[in-house]
């Protein structure tokens, strides 16, 4: 019997379809969970995911590179989604005219102020040069963030997981922040919440309104772009 | 369905393509999203096939995040020692670049309006 359950193992545990499963079913039960809490702003669905998978390839000691083979499959989805975001740009695209000049003076002033919060901040409570390095980029999207941690002397692999906190965090707590703030024009709001929490603002930008959404998306790739250019000369600024 | 995932990655693989020949600091699905932007505005309309694989991603954005996030288990023994500076740090830089976007964005916005 348990011969049998171990090579059933060694089989799953050689195909990417074990992983790839557990993480949606993960998903879908953390969404489910979050949902009969009351939607928690802190304990969204990403997180509680994030814990259980975590959990589970401890016990099993599972390698986060056998994980992500399967895993891997839904990572890549991350692509053709943001290309799919030009759908809800081009439904907001009036709006996107009337507030082009005052969206490309905060895409500056905002990237420019994510990433020197981001430093000062962290030298302050005395993070190592090292983990500063790999927090400077930690608002724009996964890709280019490990980039640009790569080429200043980060830890590309830590820059991921800081990226997704700062998303979490965004997600999590923008809706009120601006609220509290009394910004209410969803383009402003959409576009506050992906430039500085890019995809997972973005995500939660659009389950609050579609033009917000589409805000979100533009801001989250410009600020890719815009931070990409300022991060080398701001460390040297900032003089790390 | 095939034709609008179909026009979703080869706009992607052509974002990428681009993004390559001139090196810029872009991400290529960034480009691919313009690109298609385009491509719908030319046409004058976004197809339906292709509304709605945009809304079926689009809906579950969050969900593509996880893998990347399960990484964090490569870096648990760093966290362990750093973990609150690193929260401190994220908590007020996100909650701070958020403010100062959203009221930069709208005073501008103000700004505009007031003088007509």
């Amino acid at each position: 019997m348990s011969d049998q359950i171990v090579s059933i193992w060694v089989y799953l545990a050689q195909t990417p379809l074990l992983w790839l499963t557990a993480t949606i079913a993960t998903y879908q039960v953390a969404t489910a969970m979050a949902r009969r809490l009351g939607a928690p702003p802190l304990l969204n669905p990403v997180l509680l995911s994030i814990i259980a998978l975590v959990m589970i390839l401890s016990v099993t000691r599972t390698p986060y590179a056998t994980y992500f083979a399967g895993a891997q499959f839904v990572h890549f989805l991350l692509g053709p989604a943001t290309v799919a975001l030009a759908v809800p740009l081009y439904q907001a695209e009036r709006k996107l005219r009337q507030v082009l000049l005052p969206g490309l003076a905060a895409l500056v002033v905002g990237s420019a102020t994510g990433i020197a919060s981001a430093v000062l901040i962290g030298k302050a409570v005395g993070l190592s040069d090292l983990a500063l390095r790999s927090l400077a980029p930690k608002s724009i999207t996964t890709p280019i963030a490990m980039g640009i941690a790569e080429a200043i002397g980060g830890l590309p692999s830590l820059t991921a997981v800081l990226v997704i906190l700062t998303g979490m965090v965004g997600a999590a707590l923008a809706g009120e922040v601006l609220d509290m703030a009394r910004v209410r024009d969803q383009s402003v709001r959409g576009f506050a919440m992906g430039l500085a929490s890019h995809g997972l603002g973005t995500a939660r930008a659009l389950q609050l309104d579609p033009e917000a959404g589409a805000f979100a998306g533009l801001a989250m790739g410009l600020n890719g772009a815009m931070t990409a250019m300022l991060v080398p000369v701001m460390l040297r600024v900032l003089g790390l | 369905m095939v034709n609008a995932l179909l026009a979703l990655l080869a706009f992607q693989l052509a974002g990428e393509v681009l993004v390559r020949a001139v090196g810029a600091p872009v991400p290529g699905p960034v480009v691919g999203m313009l690109l298609l932007f385009l491509a719908i505005r030319i046409r004058g309309r976004v197809p339906e096939p292709l509304q709605r694989a945009s809304q079926g991603l689009l809906g579950n954005l969050s969900l593509l995040f996880v893998p990347a996030g399960v990484g964090v288990i490569v870096h648990l023994q760093l966290l362990a020692a750093d973990w609150w500076r690193l929260l401190i740090a994220i908590v007020a830089s996100t909650l701070v670049t958020l403010l100062v976007t959203a009221l930069v964005m709208q005073g501008m916005i103000q700004m505009r309006r007031r003088p007509q």
